[in-house]
């Protein structure tokens, strides 16, 4: 099955990792994981995904933006969705708004934890199918 | 060398000069502080001088003349009444009358000088008002710490538990959701999961019931003489079945009884709370090696393990609260951070040491060493 799509998550929380990729394995994509920055960019040597999904903060602050910026340097048609829970924490919305926001946070998507199922294999979905889409317009 | 700077108003001039001759090259040593107190002295003559120079730069400690030609001295106590700086005022009265000290100390005055003084009545006052000042800093110093620790406690209590909460919350959502497809398999290790979050969040209230009971002193230490032998044998008891899990094996070294003055209920935790650490951060077919050794002056526990270990910056903050070491080796390892800082404040009730030795991949050996005198 080499034409299943690959998708990277990497949180620092074995839990929400362990719900992302029930989720997205049930729907033939095939999840790799990892639980940090450092073992992110060891797997991103080997493995090139078609989605990434990273969790704004990890053991650094900054964490999700600095592998956003990586993800994107090493392969600049993979959509990277940011997956935050600051949003419940402090009420404030961390998507990037201006366009000069948007081309500084090198991010197609960001969701706020908690999650839902449903919505995360629709953005999931609508990331993948705008990926395709920008290739094949190439 | 600290400095308080003080202000002499009094329209006479030998007083003012008198004043700064005595206290210019005057020290003050306080056996509170390390430090050593000297002075810098400004003057003033009249109440508007006055007023000016403490806009300029307030003082530390005032020294005010009550009689003066223009602003009075009680005027001008009015007008510093309520201000944010602490200024302490030391009246300097020539015909101390009741009177004038009751509106003075009403208006924040904190002592009297009565004219004439001889300069050691003079360094008698600033040394009083100067201790005054610096334990009065000093205890505003350690409130705004001590405020300071409890909100920081607070947040990360509350991160700490809302993390399993939406551990939970996640898992239950895609269960009812159906959300992972049609392998049971999955759901089951889902709900299994859930319940370790729960079980840990659990232990982390009880931790937390412990860490408050201990910090408030408000449970009742009932000391007598524990048998810290039979103590290690129950902690360990307590741990087998986790260790059976992970095929880990436990000893116990210890010479016969081992007797030691001590609650009961605080020791355990102390043991156990090694105990199930040596356990939970053990490999697989690892091993666990309780330690008593008594001698007449102190009794030392040592527990040691064959884990993960840790790096030293690792283990530097170890006896915090909350403090958790976070790597891919400790990921699925769940713990509430507060053991060890438990233990750290137990261990100091009794004027005991708790240390820390760990190679990373080797093991971790903590040594308690318990003071027979406890002071």
């Amino acid at each position: 099955m080499s034409d299943k799509k690959k998708i990277l998550v990497v949180d620092d929380d074995p839990d929400f990792i362990e719900q992302v990729w029930a989720v997205l394995a049930s729907e033939g994509y095939e999840v790799f994981t990892a639980g940090g920055e450092d073992e992110a960019r060891e797997m991103l040597l080997t493995v090139s995904p078609d989605l990434a999904i990273l969790d704004l903060m990890m053991e650094h602050k900054d964490s999700g933006f600095v592998l956003a910026h990586y993800v994107k340097k090493l392969y600049p048609d993979t959509p990277v969705m940011l997956i935050t829970s600051v949003g419940s924490v402090t009420g404030m919305s961390f998507a990037p708004q201006s366009a000069d926001a948007q081309s500084w946070v090198k991010t197609e998507r960001v969701m706020d934890k908690p999650i839902r199922a449903e919505q995360l294999k629709e953005e999931v979905r609508k990331l993948l199918d705008a990926a395709k889409a920008v290739i094949r317009n190439q | 060398m600290e400095t308080i700077r003080i202000l002499v108003v009094d329209d006479e001039a030998g007083m003012r000069m008198g004043a700064e001759r005595a206290l210019r090259n005057f020290h003050v040593h306080l056996n509170e502080f390390a430090e050593d107190v000297g002075f810098e002295i400004r003057l003033a003559a009249t109440g508007e001088e006055a007023l000016e120079a403490i806009a300029a730069q307030a003082p530390d400690i005032l020294l005010l003349d009550h009689k003066l030609p223009g602003i009075s001295g009680l005027d001008i106590l009015e007008t510093l009444h309520g201000r944010q700086d602490e200024i302490l005022t030391v009246m300097i009265t020539a015909y101390a009358s009741l009177e004038t000290a009751v509106t003075a100390t009403r208006r924040g005055a904190y002592d009297f000088l009565a004219k004439p003084f001889t300069p050691e009545e003079l360094t008698g006052v600033v040394r009083k008002a100067t201790r005054h000042l610096l334990l009065q800093r000093q205890a505003r110093r350690l409130a705004e710490e001590k405020r300071r620790v409890r909100f920081e406690f607070i947040s990360v209590l509350a991160h700490e538990l809302k993390s399993p909460l939406n551990a939970v919350d996640g898992y239950l959502r895609i269960v009812r959701d159906r959300g992972a497809g049609n392998d049971q398999a999955v759901y089951d290790r889902m709900i299994a999961r859930s319940l370790v979050r729960l079980d840990g969040m659990r232990k982390m209230i009880l931790d937390l019931l412990d860490l408050t009971r201990i910090e408030s002193g408000t449970r009742k230490r009932e000391i007598s003489e524990v048998d810290l032998s039979a103590l290690a044998a129950e902690a360990l008891e307590t741990s087998a079945p986790g260790a059976a899990e992970g095929n880990i094996a436990l000893h116990l070294h210890a010479p016969g009884r081992v007797v030691f003055p001590g609650d009961r209920d605080e020791l355990a935790i102390v043991l156990n709370n090694l105990v199930s650490n040596a356990v939970k951060y053990n490999r697989q077919g690892g091993q666990v090696d309780v330690t008593l050794a008594a001698d007449p002056a102190a009794v030392t526990l040592t527990v040691a393990d064959t884990g993960i270990g840790m790096t030293s910056e690792e283990s530097a903050h170890l006896f915090g609260e909350f403090s958790r070491i976070k790597n891919a080796k400790t990921r699925d390892i769940l713990g509430s951070g507060l053991g060890l800082s438990i233990v750290k404040k137990l261990v100091t009730l009794y004027n005991g040491t708790v240390t820390v030795d760990s190679t990373p991949d080797v093991g971790t050996t903590f040594t308690v060493a318990l003071p027979r005198s406890a002071g």
